[in-house]
């Protein structure tokens, strides 16, 4: 998937005619300090997305400015066929009049009103008389299973309610678009995994379009329909959840979904390195190449290996991670890449490693996957 | 290290209060809270301090709001005015509302030839003696809350559809409530015990002016015992009314 | 009743700040008569006596005296409270008297000048204030003394023997302040120390009031049991009551026993 949606939101051009109801088209350009944005984003009514990326890339930037509490310096920023921001024409739409609902990082339940009183503080700002606005919000809180809490202030639920209860105060007030600043961020480990689930089924019940900033890649996996990868403050990749899996294109993004990523020309079925060595592959790729494969195919010997493993090569043993029931072992070599390899705590005792070991390295083209880079 | 500083801090603080009960003359008690100016002044001193800081919440609200929001240039040099009449001698500070208000004053001549209106020696520039004495002690506690408030709770109220007045009236204020009542407590304490700054701009006529600090002054000049009792009865009311208002609104505790 | 105890008050900050603080200073002049001496005098004094401190001092080279310029019941409250003074000199008999009473008077209390109320009103009159009988005009703004002070007991004194009630609008507790409500032209009138009016210069215009000297005040002056400089206290109030000294008081507006 190309990384921009390319001429379709081009500010010149603009896109009056934005079709699907709900459709977001935002444009963004803005400096902070040293810091520059510079994102297209489109998402359609109903898809979730997941905003990925590193501290300090942007993210958090995005999502202030689609709800209108950044301004951009140029840009544009479309919900459906109502624009919400152009500095060209000197367009801002303040973030009360915009139908863009937001779940802060750490919820900011207002701690001075109760359960209720929260969910129900959209609709009455939007107008609602007090006793349409508390029954909408009942309503919500029976959605998110919090009905015995209503009564309830904030400080007196467990994080996992708090986050039901910041997205039934976002969703209360129907917005075409939600935005979820590292919903389950605060959360933990044991929390996480039911309101994860929890999550990504009320916003697919939502039926708007949702914006889901978060640096954990299972919860982009989980809950977005497609990811959208930011790093200072550009869009490196957009694909979904099994696409960026896949096929990394960033070291930041393989470290992520925990693959090996090397980046060079491709000719026939091997592709010479940009930072030096040759890869064998099974495709072919002419040109820019991006070749990924998984630690757990790359196999670590005392000597050097018989077999049809084409990628073999020696090296020296650089650092020793324990993982979960793996050692993922780093391998540099001169003349060829940095791999990394995971093998059982019985192979490490095996083949004797630690840091300065040498070692051979080996894995097969057939476990690689190569594509344009 | 800090329990015997902290002892001596009391006693300073306590000392002079237990001189004044010691030398209270307990017997003659009654017959001089009956004495007539007594009950007015008491009830002159309560009315004109909840007035002044009635006056004082009006502006000084809004007031730490724009010293602790505004960003432009200049809120550092207006903090530092806002709190001048703190340094100000209160006589200068009665002085200044004078050469302010008074009839041949800056504006006050204008309203006198105007309306005939004028302010000194009427309750209401009781009133304003005391709000302008009292208003930093306001100020400096609501800013202060202001600052230290989350501002991202207003973000949230205005993603949620609440317009500026709306964020401030349902959000903003109950979050710093706790800061407001401390600083309208101290505000009103202040102004219960202000002295020089009223007899220098209001005056000192019974039943119009004369609030307890200035009572208690003059029954100084001729009856030292009458004054005790006065100052007593001053501080008692001061204290249950200073309990009373910090039980309801400080102690309810927000977290 | 038990004897009058120390008390703390506000007073000398308004004190001060309505009548300005008259001070000698000079170096150490080290003891022997008369050396440093220290003067409290009612504050309508002020004018005069800071002239006759100067002369008190050319003719006694080495002394110094200086003066603390109050209330007289401000000062007989200090003196009651221990204040380290030599020379009391107060606008009336009965602030002396307490200090009297108290015992912290050397022999007899010397009257050395008496002071009748005048009726003061700002420079061109804009009250249109003729007698004592326009002072119960209540669309007039006025201010009297205290009667707690010995200015306001004169003018409840001459009131009371013209057979009028005034209408006053404050109270205040000592005579310069009344003055300065007259000077920042904030009342149409105020009954005060003709001494006060003369030395307020143009600012102020002073009214005769018929019968005003029977209810003029005696200043009487004393030496303290407690003074630091006995022979210097002496020798000051000799000064004062001498002939040089009453001059100074004449030419300040003051009558002389």
């Amino acid at each position: 998937m190309n990384p921009t949606p390319g001429p379709l939101l081009s500010p010149a051009a603009g896109r009056p005619e934005v079709t699907a109801d709900g459709d977001l088209a935002a444009y963004l350009r803005l400096t902070r300090g040293t810091f520059r944005l510079e994102v297209d984003l489109q998402v359609p009514a109903g898809q979730v997305v997941a905003l990925l990326g590193p501290n300090g890339a942007g993210k958090t930037t995005v999502l202030h400015t689609l709800a209108g509490l950044l301004r951009l310096r140029s840009g544009r920023i479309m919900l459906g066929s109502r624009v919400l921001d152009d500095p060209a024409a000197a367009t801002h739409v303040a973030p009360a009049r915009r139908e863009v609902g937001m779940v802060f990082q750490d919820y900011l339940l207002f701690p001075h009103l109760t359960v209720l009183d929260n969910v129900a503080f959209g609709p009455r700002a939007r107008g609602a008389r007090r006793r349409v606005a508390r029954d909408e919000a009942s309503a919500w809180l029976d959605r998110v299973g919090l009905r015995e809490q209503a009564g309830s202030l904030p400080a007196r639920l467990s994080g996992g309610q708090r986050q039901r209860v910041a997205l039934a105060r976002a969703l209360a007030t129907h917005p075409r678009l939600v935005l979820l600043d590292e919903p389950l961020a605060a959360l933990d480990a044991a929390t996480r995994l039911g309101v994860r689930s929890d999550l990504a089924r009320h916003l697919r019940e939502f039926g708007g379009s949702a914006l889901l900033v978060t640096h954990d890649p299972i919860d982009a996996m989980v809950v977005a329909d497609r990811i959208v990868v930011l790093e200072d403050g550009r869009v490196v990749q957009d694909g979904t959840p099994a696409e960026v899996a896949r096929a990394p294109r960033t070291e930041y993004v393989a470290r992520l979904v925990g693959l090996n990523l090397h980046r060079g020309r491709g000719s026939g079925e091997t592709v010479t390195l940009d930072a030096g060595g040759v890869l064998h592959v099974a495709d072919q790729v002419e040109g820019a190449a991006l070749v990924a494969f998984p630690p757990t195919s790359v196999t670590l010997h005392r000597r050097r290996p018989e077999g049809s493993a084409r990628n073999v090569w020696a090296g020296q043993v650089t650092g020793l991670e324990q993982h979960a029931h793996t050692v993922r072992v780093q391998v540099a070599a001169p003349r060829h890449p940095p791999v990394l390899a995971d093998v059982t705590p019985a192979a490490v005792a095996e083949l004797d490693l630690a840091a300065g070991a040498a070692v051979w390295v080996s894995f097969k083209a057939t476990d690689t996957h190569v594509y344009p880079g | 290290m800090l329990l015997l500083p902290a002892a001596l801090g009391l006693l300073f603080l306590l000392l002079p209060l237990v001189a004044l009960l010691v030398r209270t003359p307990w017997g003659d008690l009654g017959a001089h809270l009956s004495t007539p100016g007594v009950l007015q002044a008491l009830r002159l001193s309560l009315v004109s301090a909840g007035l002044a800081t009635l006056l004082c919440l009006l502006l000084g609200v809004p007031l730490a709001w724009v010293l602790a929001r505004a960003e432009v240039p200049g809120t550092r040099l207006l903090r530092a005015l806002v709190t001048v009449p703190l340094v100000l001698p209160p006589v200068v500070g009665g002085l200044a509302l004078l050469l302010l208000l008074g009839r041949r004053g800056l504006v006050g001549q204008h309203l006198y030839a105007a309306f005939g209106v004028s302010l000194p020696f009427t309750t209401a520039a009781v009133v304003l003696a005391e709000a302008f004495v009292a208003m930093p002690f306001l100020v400096i506690a609501v800013e202060g809350a202001l600052r230290g408030a989350d501002r991202r709770y207003e973000d949230a109220a205005a993603t949620l559809g609440a317009g500026r007045w709306t964020t401030f009236r349902r959000v903003t204020l109950p979050l710093v409530a706790p800061g407001i009542s401390a600083g309208a407590v101290l505000c009103f304490a202040r102004a219960l015990g202000e002295f020089g700054a009223t007899l220098t701009f209001a005056g000192n006529f019974p039943g119009v002016t004369r609030t307890m600090p200035l009572a208690v002054y003059l029954t100084l000049e001729s009856d030292p015992e009458a004054a005790i009792v006065l100052a007593l009865l001053l501080l008692l009311v001061s204290v249950v009314v200073l309990v009373a208002l910090r039980g309801r609104w400080v102690g309810g505790g927000t977290p | 009743m038990p004897r009058h105890r120390p008390v703390t008050t506000a007073g000398p900050v308004l004190a001060l700040l309505l009548t300005g603080c008259g001070e000698g200073s000079a170096p150490d002049a080290g003891h022997g008569p008369p050396g440093e001496i220290t003067v409290f005098a009612a504050a309508s004094l002020s004018g005069a006596f800071t002239e006759l401190g100067e002369q008190f001092e050319d003719a006694h080279p080495g002394a110094t005296v200086t003066f603390g310029f109050a209330g007289s019941s401000t000062l007989a409250h200090q003196v009651l409270g221990g204040a380290p003074t030599d020379v009391l000199a107060t606008a009336s008999p009965e602030t002396m008297g307490r200090v009297t009473r108290a015992g912290l008077v050397e022999g007899d209390p010397a009257v050395f000048a008496r002071n009748s109320l005048q009726i003061a009103v700002p420079a061109g009159n804009p009250g249109g204030v003729r007698t004592l009988a326009d002072l119960t005009r209540e669309e007039l703004t006025i201010a009297l003394c205290a009667p707690e002070v010995p200015c306001g007991a004169a003018a409840a004194e001459l009131l009371a023997a013209a057979g009028l009630t005034a209408a006053p609008d404050t109270y205040e507790d000592d005579v310069r302040a009344a003055l300065t409500r007259v000077r920042l032209d904030e009342v149409d009138a105020a009954l005060v120390y003709r001494t006060d009016i003369l030395a307020a210069g143009a600012d102020v215009e002073g009214l005769e009031v018929p019968g005003a000297g029977d209810a003029a005040n005696d200043y009487p002056i004393a030496v303290l049991t407690g003074a630091p400089d006995p022979d210097g206290a002496t020798a000051f109030v000799d000064f004062v009551l001498s002939a040089s000294g009453r001059e100074v008081l004449g030419e300040a507006g003051f009558d002389l026993p």
